[in-house]
């Protein structure tokens, strides 16, 4: 087990809702009324809520910790914790290291300063030494791409040259722990390459990275970890591809709306062509899907057949979008349909599910995004989005003198 | 406590360099800026003095004159430093809610800046001062300590203050009508000795004693009385012990109360 960098037990935080007093003029009459009035009990308890609630998680040593989650389930509550801003309201924290924190860019910048003056500040902020900063100045202006611009004073810069600026500072801070919040997603698209990059780069080295996005490309990419967090509770802990697939159907873009009334309902899914799901199968692998359907009252439905990675849909299909009709039922009356499809996807785990939709009314009486786990793996390798089916064979051979061609394993 | 503060120094040098810079920045007078209201207060000063000696009959004399230009510099180094580091902590709210240090750089820094300007302004009344044939002994060499007193207690108080208005905004505005008002009850314009035995009560204001002593050192030639040193002394220190573990026990509240 790796020496852990960072650990978080059973942390809580609590906020207070609405308005405090934070003028003198109201806490003076509410000191009165609180000292002379009656307490009884009978006034509201002040709002609060927790922002956290029972968080528990630790952070290997050069580990890269991706945190997701919808808006206010308490990312930045807990990056703020870790890095000293906020204090929790229980629980114990452990860090061992230096903690650079990045949870916004350019947050020390003064717009009346110049690009350089405000690196030597921000530089300063973030917890380097004077002759550090003067070390990597160049770089700093290098990375951001404005040296042109680096004598002018930062309230000038358009917002892209700004938000750059505020990460090549932060980038180049090489602390032991680096805290990142959603600060990938600054500058163009070749700068958000950069950025990636440089962040490979600052794993490389050993530095224990956490990082809160709501880019699941990044996290996926970067992070050998994740945590989902919803409503400031750890709803799953594990392989970032396996966090980030619950976290879409959660949090989702997309949910599916259901009817009121479930007017039917899918019995049983059974397949052929398929010994076992637990292995990796080979693309291209055949797949027959029986549906068995019961209609619970009358109806019109047009079952569906989709797939999913991480919540994203691949393909999506249903029996009145390939047949241009749909099928009526009355009460009771069993059917049962049978899919096939062919499993031409690149390397990767999937989801298969399926659907039932009311036509009348557009909704779903029936919505399973994972009727069964899929993993597909090629047995050779290769990189890209699609599975051309390809295939190799060596020409010319009888060119060679020997009639044998020298090959050796790779 | 100071340990941490001394491991942040330069960040809060280049905080104090960030509050000079824009101070000087964009702006019509520049550095008169550090002269402008001490230059102020002591044309003030003058006019009441003016007055005095009109009723009094004597003449106004050059002792006089000094002893108004040279309470007038740490005066406004401290009425400046107060509201400049009382809106330190709100000012910096990005970087407070943003990013972890210790937050006793904000009001530190604000008096520092603060501090560069009384420097600069120094300098200039002494060239003033030297010029116009003014006269010390040995006794001057107590102004760097009671400067340095002024500044301890100056930061004690901008801590506080900071702390207060982060808490509740209208402290700026309390702090905005005391500091209207402080002159009059600061032995700038006159001595304390002119209340004769009410004195000790004006004395008890601890900048008020801190320039008194100035005057003692410098225009009168005596030594500083040193019961209102000793005095000066405990409000400085202890004020400075107390002021930095109060905002030491709040700090971590700051970022959800800002």
């Amino acid at each position: 087990m790796v020496a852990s960098a960072l650990e978080f037990q059973n942390i809580f935080k609590k906020f207070r809702m609405g308005e405090g007093h934070d003028s003198l003029r109201d806490l003076v009459p509410g000191l009165f009324k609180k000292a002379f009035g009656n307490i009884k009990g009978t006034e509201l308890k002040e709002k609060e809520f927790w922002a956290l609630r029972n968080i528990s998680f630790r952070v290997g040593r050069g580990e890269a910790l991706g945190i997701v989650g919808p808006n206010g389930s308490g990312k930045s509550t807990t990056l703020k914790i870790l890095s000293g801003i906020l204090r929790p309201t229980s629980g114990t924290m452990r860090v061992n290291g230096r903690i650079s924190a990045l949870i916004e860019v350019g947050a020390g910048f003064h717009p009346d300063l110049t690009g350089r003056e405000n690196i030597f500040l921000n530089g300063a902020i973030l917890g380097m030494r004077r002759s550090e900063i003067q070390e990597k100045m160049d770089a700093i202006i290098e990375f951001a791409g404005i040296p042109a611009f680096i004598d002018t004073p930062v309230k000038r810069y358009s917002s892209g040259m700004y938000a750059r600026l505020g990460f090549a500072i932060a980038a180049h801070v090489e602390p032991e722990i680096l805290l990142v919040d959603e600060v990938l997603s600054v500058g163009d698209y070749t700068f958000q390459g950069r950025c990636i990059q440089k962040m490979n780069e600052i794993l490389k080295n050993g530095t224990t990275v956490i990082f809160v996005s709501h880019n699941m490309e990044s996290v996926l990419s970067l992070c050998n970890r994740a945590i989902l967090l919803v409503n400031g509770q750890v709803m799953r802990e594990g392989e970032p591809a396996e966090v980030i697939a619950e976290y879409c159907k959660v949090g989702g873009a997309w949910v599916p709306k259901f009817s009121d009334r479930k007017k039917a309902v899918v019995r049983e899914v059974t397949f052929e062509g398929v010994d076992s799901f637990g292995k990796a199968l080979p693309p291209g692998t055949r797949l027959k899907c029986k549906v068995a359907i019961e209609c619970l009252e009358d109806c019109r439905l047009s079952p569906g057949l989709f797939l999913t990675q991480y919540g994203g849909f691949v393909f999506d299909t249903t029996y009145g979008r390939m047949k241009g009709e749909s099928i009526s039922l009355s009460a009771g009356e069993n059917v049962e349909l049978v899919w096939s499809i062919d499993l031409n996807l690149p390397n990767g785990s999937y989801d298969l599910g399926v659907h039932l939709e009311d036509v009348d009314t557009g909704l779903y009486h029936e919505h399973n995004f994972r009727t069964v786990h899929l993993l597909i793996a090629n047995d050779f390798r290769y990189v890209g989005k699609y599975v051309l089916n390809p295939t190799v064979a060596l020409g010319c051979q009888h060119h060679q003198k020997d009639g044998l061609l020298k090959r050796s394993s790779i | 406590m100071f340990r941490e503060l001394l491991q942040y120094r330069n960040l809060l040098w280049m905080l104090t360099l960030r509050d000079i810079k824009i101070r000087y920045k964009q702006t019509v007078m520049g550095f008169l800026w550090a002269v402008f209201m001490p230059l102020l207060i002591v044309c003030a000063g003058l006019l009441i003095k003016k007055g005095f000696s009109i009723v009094s009959g004597k003449p106004l004399d050059l002792a006089e004159l000094s002893s108004v230009s040279i309470k007038a510099l740490p005066y406004s180094f401290f009425i400046a430093s107060i509201r400049f580091a009382t809106n330190s902590l709100t000012g910096n709210a990005n970087l407070v809610t943003k990013i972890y240090f210790p937050r006793e750089v904000f009001p530190v820094a604000a008096v520092l800046a603060n501090l560069f300007d009384f420097l600069l302004g120094s300098f200039i009344l002494i060239v003033i001062l030297a010029i116009a044939g003014f006269h010390i002994d040995y006794h001057v060499v107590w102004v760097p300590f009671l400067v340095f007193l002024l500044i301890l207690f100056t930061i004690a108080s901008g801590m506080i203050l900071s702390c207060a208005n982060l808490f509740f905004r209208d402290v700026k505005y309390i702090v905005e009508v005391l500091v209207t008002f402080a002159i009059f009850f600061t032995p700038v314009f006159y001595d304390a000795s002119l209340f004769g035995k009410w004195a000790p009560l004006l004395l008890l204001n601890p900048v008020g004693a801190i320039l008194e002593n100035i005057n003692n050192v410098t225009i009168l030639h005596h030594p500083p009385d040193m019961f209102w040193l000793s005095y000066s002394i405990l409000w400085s220190v202890g004020g400075l012990f107390i002021a930095w573990n109060i905002f030491h026990k709040l700090e971590f509240l700051f970022a959800e109360n800002i």
